[in-house]
């Protein structure tokens, strides 16, 4: 069932439809407001207190967003409050110039010195794929902020850059450097596993 | 001014993929991307990997809940069901 359903059933008081959408968001509500506040408890508060403005506000969303945009603006909104009661400093540094690739990776001339490996090769496409997404899950709760938030808004919930920019308050070009190297790292993560935990 | 493009090599190459993913590569470098992959099968498998890793993300699925969130959840949507504004 998809969201727009859910929310037809919420404002005809299902409660099942509630539940599906805590079940389906909560744990990403809890990760972006990571991002700003201190702690998981302090984290958990603020998603419960999104789904109750959830509950007092459902009745006058109009729809012009996709309710998962909606959603993560009141999370965001929220969370902000609360860090900045927390005096919390967000530290971004979209300028962490880690390479995607170790440096030993290349030789002297910048040429791959040995071939990576694909992800899919060899064993049953669908099993590698099953694992991959594990490992691809385990590699994001691993990322630091800004580039958690910044991945798990743009390829786990699917926003757009621009979405992202505008919910988390950051350029367009900082989302895409951010991007660039959360997913470089998510990607070296999930090699280093697929070749450590063999098939 | 020269313009004649520097061909890329690959320690270059990969830290521009995520943005040709995303279309968001300028023309140029575009044009250097792809001219370098056509030629270099190692970063053409360094593309289909990062084309999964970002496939597998959009897979990820939710971590399960907290039983005792989910409750409190529960009753707090009761609350309002029960009294409007859930006070």
């Amino acid at each position: 069932m998809d969201d727009a359903e859910l929310l037809r059933r919420l404002l005809g008081g299902d409660e099942k439809a509630f539940t599906e959408l805590v079940v389906r968001y909560n744990a990403t509500l809890i990760r972006i407001a990571l991002y700003y506040v201190n702690n998981q408890a302090s984290a958990e508060d603020v998603a419960q207190d999104t789904w109750i403005a959830v509950l007092r506000g459902v009745d006058k969303f109009e729809g012009r967003s996709s309710f998962k945009t909606w959603l993560f603006r009141i999370l965001v909104n929220r969370a902000r409050s609360t860090g900045v009661r927390e005096h919390r400093s967000i530290s971004i540094d979209p300028l962490d110039h880690d390479a995607s690739v170790a440096a030993n990776r290349f030789d002297e001339g910048g040429a791959w010195r040995a071939a990576p490996e694909p992800f899919t090769d060899a064993i049953d496409r669908a099993v590698a794929n099953e694992k991959i997404i594990g490992l691809v899950h385990d590699a994001i709760a691993r990322l630091g902020e800004p580039q958690r938030a910044v991945v798990t808004l743009r390829d786990v919930e699917g926003l757009s850059t621009m979405e992202v920019a505008e919910l988390l308050e950051l350029s367009v070009a900082n989302v895409r450097v951010i991007l660039h190297r959360g997913r470089a790292r998510v990607r070296s993560d999930v090699e280093t596993n697929l070749q450590g935990g063999g098939s | 001014m020269r313009l004649t493009m520097h061909p890329l090599v690959c320690q270059q190459a990969v830290e521009l993929m995520s943005d040709y993913l995303d279309g968001s590569l300028s023309r140029r470098d575009r044009r250097r991307l792809e001219k370098h992959l056509a030629a270099c099968a190692h970063c053409s498998t360094y593309l289909d990997q990062m084309r999964a890793t970002i496939a597998a993300s959009g897979a990820v699925r939710p971590d399960d809940l907290d039983p005792q969130a989910l409750d409190e959840l529960t009753e707090l949507f009761r609350q309002f069901r029960g009294d409007g504004d859930g006070t």
